[in-house]
């Protein structure tokens, strides 16, 4: 109602607020994608970079040949797009399952009233999450070497104490082909890197969830605590039916948002897997960012940027439908 | 609630000192290792080097990699991008933000939806088709200078204009000033890039694809659609009885919006800012695809050719050393600001 009485009075300002962002985003965002949609329709290569030499239209042979893992068009070794996409979606999943589960347990360790040094460990937890995703990738790279690497003479550090072999813990952390644990997808068994990206994610992951997490305990009203004590509630029960119900109007979202991050983290397999084991741990975006940028099939990386773009727009669809789901929780 | 029994007070103390040491690992390992004098390959886990020394520092500052680049420069390629295209996002975001939040038009939900549905697209997915378009953008280094100089010579009016405006209506508040002389100040940037690159002359070409205005151009056109959103779903939480209270007293729209709604808006402005900024500090993707010649490069792109696959012969203390760096001027701020931060983060994330 209020929008419309604007609507009468406003006239040609909204125009002209609205005119130099449009200008702008018709000129450098909404012509490339058209032109991005084009180019997914032709066999767009190095050569057709010059004007005088256009590609040619093929059709959708691109789509095709990237769904059908067709390694003729996508010439990546290995290239299978359901098992890409299998294993983007099922990374996503894990490593937000895992820091969401320690992050809200964290916080409700860091909630309980007169534990020590409380606000030093507050400091110290949020240091993972300010230090630039590039920087934190390259250095758990680094630590993941399989001969000099900090984790594995770590490894071998603690070991020793319990007189382990050093041999036992030159883990090839990024490199093995072994899939440790092949019970839990047996037609696509998750390699060892897939676990190192794991451990970092998490690493990097957690202390965000747990600095909303602690915010949303400290809006819980302590009052509600005391009344289950005096109804004499043992500290799981209020766990249970206080603290979890009322986190999750805050945790829902954030678990979403975390979701779509996670799914689309082209650092972590650009700069830590590279892929490896044969493309095993690739994510959609990795594959988009090698076609352009190693493989020069423009043609080809645009109707994958395409398919990308879908893949994305579903997953916040679907998430976006879970919040709402849960979001008439609380109402 | 009464006072915590000892011996959960020791388990959890136990527990969160195992996590403290997870957590610091990475951190004291890298800072130790930068630190040390010694640059080959550990084979024992060294936390604390014997004998400490800057030298590592000293060698990333004054030149990182063996490409003929000072360490000064990909500083400066790499604040002028990350400050520009952070600044040009907000200058050209904020007023559609405000028309979303408060007109209603023809073809508002339609662009609005156009702007969500662009927040969903990964920022590499937008990078080729403009490397291919930006890329047919060839000209000379006069021409830029030139264009540059229109540039400037136009921004420096409007904005000055604008302030003249503004003083002589006695209407200039702090943040009016701010706005202006932060334009007058791109304007001022744009006359000494023009000076600059009229003064190389017409031999030397120059393709917009190959040169870090293309890649902020590209950084700008995927920033803006988070921009747009993350300002208008703070605008929206800006009473709109102020602005009709500002009406009521004869206000004009624009009026109201410098004067009643900007100033508003400053903190989450910075906010939005600095967030644009942190991304773009570290952008690798745009400006490893685009980029070629090194005295443009970047410090992202320097940090994995140290790292990377060309990286074999270069000693892991320098790499430490040099990540410390890179992620320092990030890590003080973002720790500075974090409880801002990460409720704007929310903020945003659950409006989308």
């Amino acid at each position: 109602m209020r929008g419309s009485s604007n609507a009468n009075s406003a006239g040609i300002w909204p125009y002209i607020f609205v005119l130099p962002t449009f200008l702008v985003m018709g000129l450098i965002t909404f012509y490339p994608i058209f032109f991005n949609v084009w180019m997914s329709f032709t066999n767009f290569q190095l050569a057709n970079i010059r004007l005088e030499n256009p590609p040619e239209f093929i059709g959708l042979a691109n789509y095709i040949g990237i769904l059908n893992n067709d390694i003729a068009v996508v010439k990546i070794a290995d290239f299978s797009f359901w098992k890409h996409l299998f294993f983007n979606i099922w990374w996503a999943v894990s490593s937000v399952f895992t820091t969401l589960i320690a992050g809200i347990l964290i916080a409700i360790v860091l909630n309980v009233e007169g534990l020590w040094f409380k606000k030093v460990y507050r400091v110290m937890f949020i240091l993972p999450m300010v230090i630039p995703n590039l920087v934190v990738n390259t250095v758990w790279r680094n630590m993941f070497d399989p001969t000099s690497g900090a984790i594995n003479l770590a490894l071998m550090a603690i070991g020793s104490v319990f007189g382990l072999p050093r041999e036992m813990f030159e883990i090839n952390w990024l490199g093995s082909i072994e899939h440790p644990i092949g019970l839990l997808f047996p037609w696509q068994p998750m390699p060892v890197t897939y676990y190192a990206m794991l451990i970092s994610n998490f690493w990097r992951g957690w202390p965000w969830v747990t600095v909303i997490a602690t915010g949303a305990l400290q809006s819980i009203p302590k009052e509600l605590y005391e009344a289950a004590s005096i109804d004499g509630a043992t500290g799981p029960q209020k766990l249970w039916s206080i603290t979890l119900p009322l986190l999750r109007p805050a945790m829902v979202p954030a678990a979403i948002l975390s979701y779509n991050w996670t799914f689309n983290l082209l650092d972590i397999a650009y700069f830590l897997t590279g892929g490896q084991p044969f493309h095993e741990t690739e994510l959609l975006v990795s594959i988009l960012f090698r076609l352009v940028n190693e493989q020069r099939l423009y043609g080809v990386a645009a109707s994958f940027a395409v398919i990308v773009f879908i893949v994305s727009t579903i997953m916040f669809l679907l998430t976006n439908r879970i919040t709402r789901a849960t979001e008439s929780y609380d109402s | 609630m009464n006072k915590l029994k000892l011996k959960n007070q020791l388990s959890a103390q136990l527990l969160l000192v195992i996590i403290t040491i997870t957590v610091m690992f990475p951190i004291v390992y890298i800072l130790g290792l930068s630190i040390n004098p010694d640059g080959r390959r550990p084979s024992e886990l060294v936390i604390f080097p014997a004998k400490p020394t800057l030298a590592n520092y000293a060698q990333v500052l004054d030149r990182p990699t063996a490409n003929p680049v000072s360490f000064s420069q990909l500083l400066s390629n790499s604040l002028m991008l990350s400050t520009g295209s952070a600044a040009m996002s907000l200058l050209i975001g904020v007023f559609a933000a405000y028309a979303f939040s408060r007109f209603k038009f023809v073809g508002r939900s339609f662009l609005m939806s156009a702007v969500l549905g662009l927040t969903l697209l990964p920022s590499v997915a937008g990078l080729l088709p403009l490397f291919i378009l930006l890329n047919r953008i060839r000209t000379n280094a006069a021409m830029v200078g030139v264009a540059m100089l229109v540039l400037a010579i136009l921004a420096i009016v409007v904005f000055g204009m604008f302030l003249l405006s503004r003083i002589r209506n006695r209407e200039a508040g702090g943040w009016t000033f701010v706005f202006g002389l932060g334009g007058l100040l791109i304007g001022a940037l744009l006359l000494y890039g023009g000076i600059i690159n009229f003064a190389k002359g017409a031999e030397e070409e120059f393709i917009l694809r190959n040169s870090l205005y293309g890649v902020g151009i590209t950084m700008i056109s995927g920033g803006l659609p988070f921009t747009i959103w993350y300002l208008k779903g703070y605008l929206d939480t800006i009473p709109k009885e102020l602005e009709e209270a500002a009406r009521i007293d004869g206000a004009s729209f624009n009026q109201t919006f410098f004067l009643v709604v900007l100033p508003l808006a400053v903190p989450v402005l910075a906010i939005r800012f600095f967030l644009s900024f942190m991304g773009d500090w570290t952008e690798f993707y745009i400006s490893w695809q685009f980029l070629t010649d090194p005295k443009d490069y970047t410090l992202a792109m320097t940090l994995w050719n140290i790292v990377g696959q060309y990286a074999a012969n270069i000693s892991w203390n320098i790499f430490a050393a040099y990540s410390v760096v890179v992620a320092l001027p990030i890590a003080v701020v973002y720790a500075i600001f974090q409880k801002q931060i990460v409720g704007g983060l929310t903020l945003g994330g659950v409006k989308g």
